[in-house]
């Protein structure tokens, strides 16, 4: 347990540059799988994001055996894969199954081309669990950047795609291009899951962009406010899970699944008695507004 | 009535109203491959005038929406909205759509819901310009009287509540022109009631013209100027009086439909009771 919890070594390691870069990228994943997130959660896509980060494991793995950047090969996968389940639409009744199905292949071609490479054991695990330590300030650029685009193309759509997504057939009537909106949104789902899967790992992403927001709408049904917990929410699971398995050398993912988790399960306790009080509102028809994580 | 619309765009509201429709169809076809919807279909509906729209499912009815939603061009002839054709997320249209029943989950609130319907197709994150949406979401909440659950999810709410805010949510873009889709289907009798009241109060007293899609037009009967009645690609424009007779109806249908009258009902009972009046179209459709 001493070694679990050692501040004086945590803060020590956070004067060098792998932690620092470390904790950076980690806030910005927050953000963005924070924001992202609400939207995955009201759009069903929870699976559809395991999905792609499967594949991201797979470009990875790809990019791994050639010598190509990892990060590149990440992106390559989930994007082909956030395009392949964009265009399929929202309500296919199909999707499940598809995603299904490609997740398997997608994660046994991975498994494959890991058993192949060559290199060494840890690089191989890296990918499924997150490989913190990894980020070196190229990588960390890349990060900033692919975030910050992610967040300014998300501004654009963030209104129509909002709409799309909680209220399909008006939005239709209303003229906004929801297949279109559906496409860019899964492309940034990709972006984002090809991201974290440095950081996190493949096998996590769902614990920066589904948890968080599941978490935030527990405790809150105003858009606006959702994204804001949910932001938080990632945040705290992200960062914390960082610094925590600075000391103790832990794989990162089991503290940020650890602590997103239990936000998770404390906000879901809050929500149910917030729905119970909703479901029985005749005088009081205020929601409870959490403020407390 | 028809007047071109170059008369002067100087002319006062009043005079407009007078001179052109609010919605205007000339010779307007519409047609998938061979398939004919409708061809022909000259209609011009006056600003507070309510028209209702019916006809078995498959004869255009959400076609003809579509085509006023600037979602479908129209095969052949015209189509305006107070002079313009239509255009995707046109203001000057309110879209009401059938009540759907929502996730409990779902993360929106009421006034959220109409919030959308202000400028939810427009880009941007909407945050700013929060206040002007807020001063217009409660007004429109209160008009339709939806302020106590203006904050609650969407989802928890009843049918009924939700088709308010479906009407609020239409009307808060202030529309010259309200197209509602089967905006009663699945409410119960007191809940198809308010909700048509809204609708009614709403066109008296801004002159919006309704078009009111319905397989069911008793709930509406009593605020329906005309009805447009449309059967395989033949239709017919007329007060209900006159559009809801057995004569016309057998000559849509071209089978011999019987058209009762009990008390303020219309009975519409179809050729050996294969038109029921529960589900008259689905039927007729299959005959």
């Amino acid at each position: 347990m001493d070694a679990l919890f050692d501040f004086q070594l945590t803060a020590q390691l956070l004067t060098y540059d792998f932690a620092r870069n470390a904790v950076v990228a980690g806030a910005v994943l927050g953000v963005v799988a924070g924001v992202l997130g609400p939207l995955v959660v009201t759009r069903k896509m929870s699976f559809a994001v395991h999905g792609t980060s499967e594949l991201a494991l797979t470009g990875a793995a790809g990019a791994l055996l050639l010598g190509v950047g990892v990060g590149y090969g990440a992106l390559a996968g989930a994007v082909a894969a956030a395009l392949l389940l964009g265009l399929m639409g929202q309500r296919d009744a199909e999707r499940d199954s598809v995603i299904g199905a490609i997740l398997a292949f997608g994660l046994g071609l991975g498994v494959l081309l890991l058993w192949i490479y060559p290199g060494r054991a840890a690089n191989k695990f890296g990918l499924l669990t997150g490989q913190i330590v990894g980020v070196g300030s190229t990588d960390l650029w890349l990060l900033v950047g692919c975030g910050v685009a992610v967040l300014v193309v998300l501004a654009g759509i963030y209104r129509p795609l909002l709409f799309s997504s909680v209220d399909t057939d008006v939005a239709i009537a209303r003229g906004v291009p929801t297949r279109l909106l559906s496409v860019v949104f899964c492309l940034l789902i990709g972006i984002t899951t090809a991201l974290s899967v440095q950081i996190v790992g493949a096998l996590l992403v769902l614990a920066l962009m589904i948890t968080p927001a599941a978490a935030a709408i527990r405790v809150t049904s105003s858009p606006l406010r959702a994204t804001v917990l949910s932001v938080v929410f990632a945040e705290v699971s992200a960062v914390g899970g960082i610094v925590l398995s600075l000391a103790p050398g832990v794989p990162v993912s089991a503290f940020v699944t650890g602590i997103s988790f239990l936000i998770y399960v404390t906000c879901r306790l809050i929500g149910r008695s917030r729905l119970a009080r909703a479901g029985g509102r005749a005088s009081a028809a205020q929601p409870v507004t959490a403020t407390t994580a | 009535m028809t007047a071109h619309p170059s008369t002067g765009a100087a002319a006062s509201t009043a005079d407009r109203s007078a001179r052109r429709g609010a919605v205007s169809l000339r010779g307007a076809r519409l047609s998938y491959g061979d398939r004919v919807l409708w061809d022909g279909l000259d209609l011009e509906v006056q600003p507070g005038e309510f028209l209702a729209v019916l006809g078995p499912n498959g004869s255009g009815k959400t076609s003809l929406l579509r085509v006023l939603l600037g979602l479908q061009p129209l095969s052949g002839g015209t189509v305006e909205i107070n002079g313009r054709p239509p255009g995707r997320g046109d203001r000057r249209i309110g879209y009401v759509p059938q009540q759907r029943s929502l996730d409990p989950t779902l993360t929106l609130r009421g006034r959220d819901l109409v919030g959308l319907g202000l400028d939810g197709h427009r880009w941007g994150t909407g945050l700013r310009g929060r206040a002007v949406r807020r001063s217009g979401v409660d007004e429109v909440l209160a008009a339709v009287g939806a302020t106590d659950y203006g904050n609650v999810p969407v989802g928890l709410l009843s049918g009924g509540e939700q088709q308010r805010l479906r009407v609020a949510q239409a009307l808060v873009g202030d529309p010259d022109v309200l197209l509602c889709d089967e905006p009663l289907l699945s409410l119960d009798l007191a809940h198809q009631r308010v909700v048509s009241e809204l609708i009614d109060t709403r066109r008296r007293s801004a002159d919006t013209a309704v078009l009111f899609v319905t397989h069911e037009i008793n709930p509406v009967l009593h605020l329906v100027d005309r009805v447009l009645y449309l059967v395989d690609g033949r239709f017919r424009i007329g007060p209900p009086s006159e559009v809801m007779t057995s004569e016309t109806l057998s000559e849509l249908y071209r089978t011999p439909v019987e058209v009762v009258r009990v008390r303020n009902q219309i009975v519409v009972v179809g050729a050996q009771g294969s038109l029921c009046e529960e589900q008259p179209h689905h039927v007729a459709e299959e005959t």
